[in-house]
């Protein structure tokens, strides 16, 4: 009986009705984006395949994915799915520690080679040989590289294992790096945000155990069905940029109706997520809907695009309050002077040869 | 020897020569201003693209600095009826698109029309004769030779500039641009299938938009010095420079061979 557990199984373990079970899995499939005809595909593949291990890794980073991920709207997906992880290991939620944690990390590993999930949460730093972040005793990339070593695939949960966020922001002294361009020899699933939204993240690890396979990726390598819009293309405030309307200043009139917030620096025109659709915290809202404009945290580097108040972003190579207006209007308005000039000094040799021409002719 | 005509040919005389040498003037446009007084230059495909891409260019600079500083909130209909944002931004998209049409026409009348046609698009760069003739028009920009020479297409200085900023500024406008458009125009549309790809090479598409808004000033030098030296050369060179991007003739203001 060295059977591993179906999902179900360790659901109903759990104390969830086949009630709340049989929710779960249509919920789920209305969040990926599929017909209703899936869902029993997905209670079948949850009541009958083996769950897939997952090895759940804390790299640099602040712990916000796993905040996100245990306060999944709906409860089943924090109940069942974070209890089944726990299981195998995440150095931060499990009840082991020490030795004992270290040991059941080459326990799964040993078990389940070749079959396991390896989730990354946050980065390696390479400099100084990695030492800034140890976990174990040892650079944790080092951990990473022998937990990705047997993995099936890799998701790269929030922006710190997908591109590196804060720490690997200008001018990284850590040399904070994103996990794809460590491991590079296993299918990476990123899933960005900062953190990524819980339904996404549970949203992910069923589509890839009903189907057996990665969900659809974009050109970045994230799951489609989840960052294929971007947050301006599903605004519920989108009308107001169409007409013209924005929020000019904080707290003004324009920000008491709810007008668009593109003025303030919105990065909801170039930042693919779907807070705009899923939002946060069991639907309640998400940042453009509190009155704030997004910041683009899903997005590659988005603590190097100057500040989140500033549509026209900084340059800072030109100074540190120059963008890409100010650079525009000094460069023609040097060139327009040098024109005056130059124009000004052709009127005065053509006059100056005009008379000497008069000269030579008398 | 043409004698019903009011030029006579001056066999032994070579007319533009360094013009020749540079890969300016052609056989046929030395025989030709040997009979005539103007040489016909440009044809009428290259001087309608001319004219429609400077609207385009005007309407893609005022729409484009609109769309990312746009104009001061409104409301004088319900937002579903006030389409401010949404017109600027369809007047951007639609000229793009004209300018898109218009550069590949141009592309190929560079390739089926006369030689001056292909000027634009190339820099003869193992040529010694046209570096010589780069600094000699540079020596005039800088009042150091008293007297210009003649020209039949762009002169070489021109020649670099029109390069610089049409050649190569309009197409990364174009890439720049279409790789925005892509990202309305959602995943899997035709934009997307073509210009998608610098998306993801550039990773965060704020950084497009900044890149696209330095390409707008870069454009908007180039007509300064542009319009600039067209005016001041009709008015101080040896040749017509206005009237020719209209009628597409050039017309010389003396009769020296060089």
């Amino acid at each position: 009986m060295s059977q591993i557990e179906t999902f179900y199984d360790v659901m109903r373990r759990q104390g969830i009705t086949r009630r709340s079970f049989m929710k779960y899995c249509s919920l789920t499939a209305a969040a990926l984006g599929l017909s209703p005809s899936f869902v029993p595909k997905i209670a079948h593949a949850m009541e009958t395949k083996p769950r897939t291990p997952v090895i759940w890794v804390h790299g640099l980073e602040c712990t916000c994915c796993s905040e996100s991920f245990i306060r999944a709207a709906h409860p089943l997906a924090k109940d069942v799915v974070l209890s089944m992880i726990s299981l195998d290991y995440d150095d931060t939620l499990m009840a082991a520690a020490g030795h004992a944690a270290e040991a059941a990390l080459e326990e799964t590993i040993q078990k389940y080679k070749g079959n396991y999930i390896l989730a990354v949460e946050g980065n390696p730093p390479l400099n100084e040989d990695g030492m800034f972040c140890i976990t174990g005793g040892k650079p944790f990339v080092e951990k990473l590289r022998h937990a990705a070593k047997d993995a099936k695939a890799i998701i790269s949960w929030g922006a710190c294992a997908s591109y590196g966020c804060v720490q690997a922001a200008k001018p990284n002294p850590t040399q904070a790096t994103p996990v794809h361009k460590v491991i590079t020899d296993k299918p990476i699933i990123k899933v960005p945000g900062c953190p990524p939204i819980a339904e996404v993240m549970t949203g992910v690890i069923t589509y890839m155990l009903t189907f057996d396979r990665l969900p659809e990726l974009d050109r970045q390598g994230r799951p489609a069905m989840f960052y294929s819009q971007r947050i301006h293309d599903k605004c519920y405030r989108r009308p107001h940029f169409d007409a013209g309307q924005f929020v000019e200043a904080w707290d003004d009139e324009h920000a008491r109706k709810g007008y668009c917030l593109y003025k303030m620096g919105c990065k909801g025109p170039t930042t693919y997520n779907a807070c705009s659709t899923i939002r946060w915290n069991e639907g309640v809202s998400f940042p453009i809907q509190s009155g704030h404009g997004c910041i683009g945290c899903s997005e590659d580097g988005f603590w190097d695009q100057g500040s989140f108040y500033d549509r026209v972003t900084d340059l800072t190579q030109f100074g540190v309050e120059a963008n890409a207006d100010k650079i525009g209007l000094t460069a023609a308005g040097v060139v327009g002077a040098g024109v005056a000039a130059h124009a000004a000094v052709s009127a005065l040799k053509a006059a100056q040869r005009k008379t000497q021409d008069k000269k030579e002719e008398a | 020897m043409a004698h019903d005509t009011i030029h006579t040919p001056n066999e032994g005389v070579r007319p533009l020569e360094s013009s020749r040498l540079t890969g300016d003037a052609t056989a046929d446009d030395i025989e030709s201003i040997r009979r005539r007084t103007s040489v016909f230059v440009y044809e009428w495909p290259v001087r309608l693209w001319h004219w429609v891409n400077a609207a385009c260019i005007l309407v893609l600079c005022f729409t484009g600095w609109f769309i990312a500083s746009p104009l001061p909130t409104m409301t004088f209909a319900e937002a579903t009826h006030q389409f401010v944002m949404g017109y600027m931004r369809f007047a951007h998209f639609a000229a793009a698109q004209i300018m898109t049409v218009g550069f590949f026409g141009r592309i190929y009348w560079a390739i089926v029309g006369n030689h001056h046609s292909k000027q634009l698009f190339y820099v003869p760069f193992w040529n010694g004769h046209w570096w010589r003739e780069v600094f000699f028009e540079l020596r005039w920009y800088m009042f150091l030779e008293a007297e210009p020479k003649k020209y039949v297409g762009h002169n070489p200085l021109a020649q670099i500039a029109m390069f610089m900023f049409m050649t190569v500024g309009i197409t990364f406008m174009l890439l720049t641009g279409w790789a925005l458009y892509a990202e309305g125009a959602g995943q899997g549309s035709l934009p997307d299938i073509v210009m998608g790809w610098l998306i993801g090479l550039v990773g965060n598409t704020q950084i497009l938009h900044g890149i696209h808004h330095l390409g707008m000033w870069f454009i908007v030098v180039f007509m300064i010095i542009h319009i600039y030296a067209a005016i001041r050369e009709d008015i101080l060179s040896r040749q017509s420079m206005v009237s020719t991007m209209i009628s597409g003739h050039r017309t010389f203001k003396d009769d020296r061979p060089e």
